[in-house]
């Protein structure tokens, strides 16, 4: 039953989050304000850390594969992608190194900082 | 083998589950990120698709269920972010600060790709969101008049592109802190680099969870911006 309990909750919140999505025009969908509500919850202390927290390690836990699939509809998105390629593969393999960089830099600088 | 998958309602979660578990065993045997599991299990399935003659749709009516744990999983990674809160709370000035920095030099990085390409403003907006989760880079990519179905693409690259790369590429800028780490990986690389920051550790994971949400927010107004200068 204990785990049962736990995803009742996290399903709830999944369900809250939609909600939240169909009332504000925001491209934003239910899975973030579905986070941004648990977290909210938990802050508040409406939901104990123990009531979810075995399922929500477990899901955690599992995400990886939960992006196989999407990952296989690239197989239809070729003929679509193919129009702006040597953009796209630039984007890809430029940018996000240097959005790692930028972020990781300037976090670390301001906590080393914060630090001292 | 068309026939067996259409009217069989476990055979995407099962080929999807077993392919993963062989990417696993793969990465686990010679201990690389090349060898990446969700990189091995969706080329594998691909090839698997073509050379049966199976069609996506056939595969997702079963695989769909996997991907319906997504939501859920997202709404979980709020937990790991609980347990780091007094981190959160010491530190929120410089988590704001690296996340917005990460969302700029995204659009940055779009707007001189913007410049050298000659693309035209919808192929521009169509990259712009290129960094975030798909569901909201999708929405934006609209709003701004883009391309989604490139756009979303783009991003599923984007995060296993960055799931792979992540640790070489944090080693190489010398990125040590397990927040600034964390922060990196999720503002650059979404829910899938998220996979790879929650391997790293438990701050890592949280760290990247929570970029997530706020580097998706962010980017949702500094778009709207940087829209307007291509």
């Amino acid at each position: 039953m204990k785990y049962i309990k736990q995803l009742a909750i996290i399903v709830l919140v999944c369900f809250a989050g939609e909600l939240v999505r169909y009332i504000v025009p925001l491209p934003v969908p239910g899975s973030i304000w579905g986070l941004v509500l648990m977290f909210i919850l938990l802050v508040t202390g409406v939901i104990k850390l123990e009531k979810v927290e075995k399922t929500a390690d477990f899901l955690v836990d599992c995400m990886p594969i939960m992006f196989v699939p999407g990952g296989v509809g690239l197989m239809r998105s070729w003929s679509t992608l193919k129009s702006m390629l040597p953009a796209a593969i630039c984007s890809i393999v430029l940018v996000t190194p240097f959005v790692m960089l930028v972020t990781g830099k300037v976090t670390q600088k301001l906590i080393d900082r914060g630090d001292r | 083998m068309k026939e067996l998958f259409a009217s069989a309602s476990f055979a995407g979660a099962a080929l999807t589950m077993l392919c993963f578990f062989i990417g696993s065993s793969i990465k686990d045997k010679f201990k690389s990120q090349v060898f990446n599991p969700i990189l091995i299990a969706i080329i594998t399935i691909i090839t698997f698709l073509l050379i049966t003659g199976i069609d996506y749709d056939t595969y997702n009516s079963g695989a769909k269920y996997i991907s319906w744990f997504l939501t859920p999983a997202t709404v979980s990674l709020a937990i790991p972010l609980y347990r780091q809160i007094e981190r959160l709370k010491n530190n929120v000035f410089a988590i704001l600060a690296g996340i917005f920095s990460g969302v700029v030099a995204s659009a940055v990085g779009i707007l001189a790709l913007a410049v050298v390409f000659s693309l035209s403003h919808p192929e521009y907006v169509t990259l712009l969101p290129k960094s975030i989760t798909s569901a909201i880079g999708m929405g934006v990519a609209d709003e701004l008049g883009g391309f989604s179905t490139i756009t979303v693409p783009v991003i599923i690259i984007t995060g296993i592109f960055g799931n792979i790369t992540a640790s070489a590429v944090l080693n190489f800028f010398k990125i040590t802190n397990p927040i600034a780490k964390g922060l990196a990986i999720g503002t650059a690389s979404h829910g899938t680099g998220t996979a790879r920051a929650i391997e790293l550790g438990e701050v890592e994971g949280a760290m990247s969870g929570l970029s997530i949400a706020v580097a998706g927010l962010m980017t949702v107004i500094v778009a709207q911006v940087f829209a307007l200068l291509h």
